[in-house]
């Protein structure tokens, strides 16, 4: 029998590197409160030694990752939003506090959310056939043009949108084959930590996401200069800061998506928009045989 | 010759072998005194070890001291090819990546050998010819030692013939373990033999590779690191490589102290060569902080400290550049092998 008095079971709140959840190597965290300033957790405060952790972990999954068949990994991304709903209640409530949002305006969040997840799961083997394709060529021989993932993508996650946000930049990474290194919203990143459980536990092979709660003001100039990183999308970026992050990131030619002047309405139709600046275009020619 | 411990054996039953440096030089007498002299050395504590090993793990070495170590650590690997698949083509590319390891920056120092099989020790020295930069071959039936004693001395002859300047040779492990040290020791010092030059050069250095992962305790190591160093080997070292656990720090410190104990009983120094699983500039570092506050900083010297790797020098040069340009690296700008 359980009584009032039972000792209250705090969670603490990780990083999410390598399939794993470890603290922030500094040690460090910081206080999360919800919308009207009540305190919600105490949140690991990524180090840019944990960024650095977190593009060798993106690095080491990335063959296995990019090298699967788009149809397992359309599979693989449909496994999520599975898990995603089982937790629906858990992410209406944290959406609700993190957002300040209504117990409805969550709840359609979180599906949108969901939804989004499930329709970016779809487009894994229908890319190619989009955005490549057997080119006219006036020579006896084939040239195919097939899209390829470009390797390792930082993400800035945006700032408010914590879940529907979080998605709708993480989704389309993972579904041309990228890995991400994601750093989440500073201020509401609890949706993103239980974005982490669900993915630890719905087929994605570790390192392929690692979420670092933090401040992107302090890693971003890191990835941007990383030279392993081979993409960063500069959503979640400070303002003010994203053209100092973007010029950081012409030093290793990084391919960069500019953040919004502001935060766009998540729930519009995304497009190929965030699934393109992503993919390289591979290009090969095939003799016709005789 | 196989020796079986045998009480009632006379004191002359065993053949005279070449002796080792006073105050030791009766040790070897026979069987029964080398046996009784090993198991006399102190006994390791492995707990107290392993505790001073992750102590000596903790110092944070930064900013200038990292720089220093870094490139004293890049100059003192030992870069190692001893795969079945290992071409000229792949030991010209390994010699041309040892002379110039990062092509970025050509204040980047050499690294100390390159290490490669006996029949492509001549490979190497050709493309290393007037750089400085020794040849290290493996001998001795490498990685399992496991060939009759003349097989074994053939290999390290063809080494040497073709213009190794240092072998790397394993222990015999199966004699070891059995209890037959003597033979052990007197197969370190046929091949010290061995190394010899026909044409009256400086014979080749000698390393006796202990091959620790499997010699089980640390007492172990303590005794083989003994039986190396009386029979007259230039370096110990702990691995061949190809066996797991390879070079831990437990193991690098036991074999350290017993580096220090020899040569404050003798007045002979011995090098140290850690090899196999030392893949990251943390680790090296490690390694650098271990012989600094055990054996001192006289064995800070490519002449006294190796590292036997071949991904670790990539490693190196990506932390040199993240320190000379202010950010991190990465695999794509280094070579591939």
């Amino acid at each position: 029998m359980i009584g009032n008095d039972r000792l209250a079971v705090r969670k603490t709140y990780k990083l999410y590197l390598n399939g794993a959840f470890p603290r922030s190597e500094s040690g460090r965290t910081y206080e999360v409160t919800d919308a009207k300033g009540h305190f919600r957790g105490n949140v690991a405060w990524a180090s840019r030694k944990d960024a650095r952790d977190a593009v060798v972990a993106a690095r080491g999954a990335f063959a296995k990752w990019s090298g699967a068949t788009a149809y397992n990994r359309g599979q693989v991304l449909y496994r999520v939003a599975e898990v995603m709903e089982g937790r629906h209640v858990q992410f209406c409530d944290e959406v609700a506090h993190a957002e300040g949002l209504s117990t409805s305006k969550a709840r359609a969040a979180v599906d949108a959310a969901i939804d989004r997840w499930v329709w970016y799961a779809g487009w894994t083997d229908k890319l190619a056939a989009v955005l490549g394709g057997s080119n006219p060529v006036a020579g006896p021989y084939f040239d195919f043009s097939t899209p390829e993932p470009s390797g390792v993508v930082a993400v800035l996650a945006p700032q408010q949108s914590s879940l529907l946000g979080l998605v709708s930049v993480l989704a389309p990474v993972l579904a041309t084959g990228n890995t991400a290194v994601v750093v989440t919203s500073r201020e509401r990143p609890i949706p993103a930590v239980t974005l982490a459980e669900v993915l630890a536990t719905s087929d994605v092979p570790g390192g392929v996401v690692n979420l670092l709660t933090g401040n992107a003001e302090e890693l971003g100039p890191w990835l941007a200069e990383h030279a392993d990183v081979d993409g960063i999308d500069l959503t979640g970026a400070p303002a003010g800061r994203a053209m100092e992050f973007e010029r950081e990131a012409a030093g290793t030619i990084k391919r960069v998506v500019r953040p919004p002047a502001t935060e766009p309405d998540w729930t519009a139709d995304p497009g190929l928009t965030r699934m393109t600046p992503f993919l390289e275009t591979k290009t090969v020619w095939h003799p016709m045989g005789v | 010759m196989t020796h079986v411990l045998d009480p009632d054996a006379l004191p002359g039953a065993t053949p005279t072998v070449h002796a080792p440096l006073p105050p030791y030089d009766d040790v070897t007498r026979s069987d029964a005194a080398f046996r009784s002299f090993l198991h006399g050395l102190p006994g390791v504590d492995q707990v107290g070890a392993e505790a001073r090993a992750a102590q000596l793990g903790t110092r944070s070495i930064k900013t200038t001291s990292k720089a220093w170590a870094i490139d004293t650590a890049i100059s003192m690997v030992d870069l190692t090819t001893l795969e079945g698949a290992d071409t000229p083509g792949k030991v010209r590319s390994l010699a041309a990546k040892a002379k110039q390891p990062d092509p970025s920056d050509p204040t980047t120092p050499r690294v100390a050998a390159v290490c490669v099989y006996g029949d492509l020790a001549g490979v190497a020295k050709d493309a290393l010819e007037g750089t400085g930069i020794h040849v290290a071959a493996v001998a001795t039936a490498f990685p399992s030692g496991r060939a009759s004693r003349a097989v074994k001395i053939a290999d390290v002859r063809d080494a040497v013939e073709n213009g190794a300047d240092e072998i790397d040779m394993v222990i015999d492990r199966g004699a070891f373990l059995t209890g037959r040290y003597l033979d052990v020791y007197e197969e370190i010092v046929a091949v010290k033999e061995a190394c010899s030059r026909t044409d009256g050069g400086a014979p080749a250095h000698l390393k006796v590779i202990l091959e620790t992962g499997e010699l089980k305790t640390l007492d172990n190591v303590r005794r083989a690191s003994w039986i190396a160093m009386l029979a007259g080997g230039d370096f110990i070292k702990t691995s061949t490589g190809k066996v797991t656990p390879a070079a831990t720090l437990p193991v690098g410190l036991v074999m350290l102290e017993a580096v220090r104990d020899f040569r404050i009983a003798t007045g002979r120094q011995i090098g140290f060569k850690p090899a196999g699983g030392i893949k990251t500039t943390k680790d090296a570092v490690k390694h650098l902080v271990m012989i600094n506050e055990t054996v001192g900083a006289d064995w800070l010297d490519p002449d006294w400290f190796r590292f036997g790797a071949s991904s670790l020098l990539n490693d190196l040069l990506q932390q040199r550049q993240k320190l000379r340009t202010g950010h991190y690296s990465g695999p794509d700008h280094v070579t591939v092998d």
